[in-house]
């Protein structure tokens, strides 16, 4: 068989999880909340999604609970920084913290057992075209929702009035609020959508990918959704192409091994972390595609004055 | 009934310093119920926590020398945190100081040269400003994110350690343990208490500990960082250059941690091998915070979060517990000092419905619950 298209294949399946994590992330922030904590809510994710698996049988249990521990953990970060007004940096910081020490202890008994793969859906006449088949059509239902997450993102920010008053509350909750808009509102649903996003990406590690639990799973990817976000320049399109762009460098190491190139393992494992680096020196190098692009109100708690 | 939370006039210090102690009590208790539900006796784990660690000077060493790389990392973190510039990122840093401090030690094999560990320490402390002095360029020339390029930097690192370990740097009698050959007498620091594996490493944390203190009270370069971090604007103003700071907590931190590294290796470890810290470096953040940003607070930060290391490795092997449970506890900890340090700014008010609430209401807690 070609041995490009099981390339492609795979750089879809390593995105997957960067897409969903960045898309929740992209909205968490246009609302004008930083929320660092992505790293621990994929890893209280992947741990909820294989425990519920585990149990029931059922991948859609799995990422059902898997979203709903990502939600319950970004509400002790939302009463934190919305209601008591912590500094958001820290906040998220003790997010990941918690989450990496909480999920190893809850998934102390589950690590190293296997769980079967989630099966890719199989569509007759679609999925047995040569090679676009294989392509397009082979995938588990779980890439598909997340181009249709990309969809129903680009939609609300963009053509609802719901994500015209959150970009607002993200540039300047003052105003939004004086015009009778509820900013503690919108941003708990925000700070909830990345929650249950960052769920549904840990849980794909630990159902789709690997699929079994093993501690820390996530090595860094709930930060280079957050380098994706600044990468994509909070703009959905860019954050998913983004997302594929890094999910192909995270393949590299078939790539390398398909050319017979003799580089050490651990300088490919670096290849993701160094090119988030790159990346984003590339991007915050003019300082105006930042401050053009970034929420002018991000990271910053907002208390409604009477 | 209800109450309200109204702005103090001005920061209260004593909130400031019974903070963290309301955060360790917090923790206690939620640890308390979490124990009791799963059927463990709470008063023996609280035991194997708080009192072991204290009960021979066998233990006591222990808590000193796990104290030693929390303190060094705290103290530089705290610099950086005062300052509002965000290392997280001191893993790494730690794990570089490391690399260059262990390459010298090899490099001396077992040689008994007096400028062995002095040079170590050295290459210890460059290696860690090195790999600091990367996101402090990046930041300063190119507006790159410090947060997320410390982390970045600290998988590198890792990563770069493991193909050592695991390549040019492997003890060929190793039988394949991804390790290095042990370090020579000459490249291993001698035990500061006899009986105990305590290094002189908590002697020249605890020195750092008083220069730090020193310097961010007394002179200017510790009176800017606290402005910039304090009244960014009146930093600006002032002509105080952000640049400037930036470099400096840094490289501090870096230092440090590389300290705290190449003491790592060339104490208790003695020798390079994949794992050589159980995440000091990110503990260090929530050290630096229980520490209120104080040199001297760090210490008592330092020593807490030791006792945790400590009491969940004895949890471990005495309980059955997982290990896990320290890093648990580490969040716990860090998220009620931030809720409880909002008492620092605010002050709860009661109010009966009657009376007439206060003009700036920042917080009911009526609707936050």
């Amino acid at each position: 068989m070609n041995p490009i298209v099981p390339m492609i294949a795979s750089t879809v399946v390593a995105a997957t999880p960067l897409i969903y994590a960045a898309l929740g992330e992209t909205i968490v922030e246009k609302a004008g909340v930083l929320n660092l904590g992505i790293e621990g809510m994929m890893l209280i994710g992947a741990v909820a999604g294989f425990a519920a698996t585990l149990a029931t049988g059922s991948d859609t249990v799995g990422f059902m609970a898997a979203a709903g521990a990502g939600v319950a953990l970004s509400l002790a970060f939302g009463f934190l920084t919305l209601n008591l007004q912590t500094n958001q940096v820290a906040t998220g910081l003790a997010l990941t913290l918690f989450g990496i020490g909480l999920s190893a202890f809850v998934g102390h008994n589950l690590a190293g057992t296997p769980l079967p793969p989630l099966p890719p859906i199989f569509i007759p006449g679609l999925s047995s075209i040569p090679i676009v088949g294989d392509l397009l059509f082979r995938y588990d239902i779980m890439v598909y929702l997340s181009l249709v997450l990309f969809a129903a993102v680009e939609w609300f920010l963009i053509k609802s009035h719901a994500g015209l008053t959150l970009r607002a509350i993200g540039e300047s909750p003052s105003v939004a609020h004086a015009i009778g808009k509820s900013v503690l509102t919108t941003r708990y649903l925000a700070v909830m959508f990345g929650g249950a996003c960052a769920g549904i990406a840990g849980a794909y590690l630990s159902l789709v990918q690997t699929p079994m639990w093993v501690e820390g799973m996530s090595a860094g990817k709930g930060w280079i959704a957050l380098a994706l976000v600044v990468f994509g320049t909070w703009k959905p399109a860019r954050v998913v192409l983004g997302a594929y762009l890094f999910g192909g460098v995270t393949q590299f190491q078939l790539f390398a091994q398909g050319f017979g190139l003799p580089i050490p393992t651990e300088f490919l494992s670096m290849l993701p972390y160094a090119a988030t680096v790159v990346v984003l020196v590339i991007i915050c190098r003019d300082p105006k595609t930042i401050l053009l692009n970034q929420p002018a109100s991000l990271g910053i708690s907002f208390h409604a004055a009477a | 009934m209800m109450f309200v939370l109204e702005r103090r006039a001005n920061p209260s210090f004593r909130m400031a310093i019974a903070s963290p102690i309301l955060a360790a009590l917090g923790m206690m208790v939620t640890g308390f119920f979490l124990f009791s539900a799963l059927g463990k006796d709470p008063v023996e784990v609280f035991y194997l926590f708080f009192v072991k660690p204290l009960s021979s000077t066998y233990d006591i060493g222990e808590l000193l020398l796990k104290t030693t790389p929390l303190l060094l990392c705290g103290l530089g973190l705290a610099m950086g945190f005062r300052a509002n510039i965000w290392n997280i990122g001191a893993e790494g840093q730690l794990t570089m100081g490391a690399i260059a401090g262990g390459g010298v030690a090899l490099w001396f094999g077992d040689s008994d040269s007096m400028w062995a560990m002095p040079l170590m320490l050295l290459a210890g402390v460059l290696g860690g400003m090195i790999w600091a002095a990367i996101p402090a360029y990046l930041r300063t020339r190119f507006n790159t994110n410090e947060i997320l390029v410390t982390l970045m930097l600290v998988y590198i690192a890792q990563l770069a350690l493991s193909w050592l370990v695991h390549g040019p740097w492997r003890d060929p009698e190793g039988q394949n343990y991804p390790q290095s050959r042990g370090f020579g007498d000459a490249e291993t620091m001698s035990v500061l208490i006899d009986g105990t594996r305590v290094t002189w490493g908590i002697v020249y944390a605890l020195g750092l500990a008083l220069v730090a203190w020193v310097v961010s009270q007394k002179t200017i370069a510790g009176f800017r960082m606290q402005v910039a971090g304090m009244a960014p604007a009146a930093a600006a103003y002032a002509g105080f250059s952000e640049k400037r700071n930036i470099w400096i907590a840094l490289l501090v931190c870096g230092a440090t941690a590389g300290l705290a590294g190449i003491c790592e290796v060339a104490g208790p470890i003695g020798r390079l091998q994949q794992q050589i810290s159980p995440g000091y470096g990110f503990a260090a953040i929530i050290v630096a915070w229980i520490g209120r940003l104080h040199p001297i607070g760090v210490i008592f930060g330092a020593l807490l979060m030791s006792l945790l290391y400590l009491g969940g490795e004895a949890a471990q092997m005495g309980m059955s517990l997982p290990s896990a449970i320290t890093g648990l506890f580490q969040g716990l900890l860090l998220f009620y000092l931030l809720a409880a340090d909002l008492f620092i700014t605010f002050r709860l008010k009661r109010v009966r419905p009657a009376e007439r609430i206060d003009p700036k209401p920042v917080v009911t807690l009526k609707s936050a619950a």
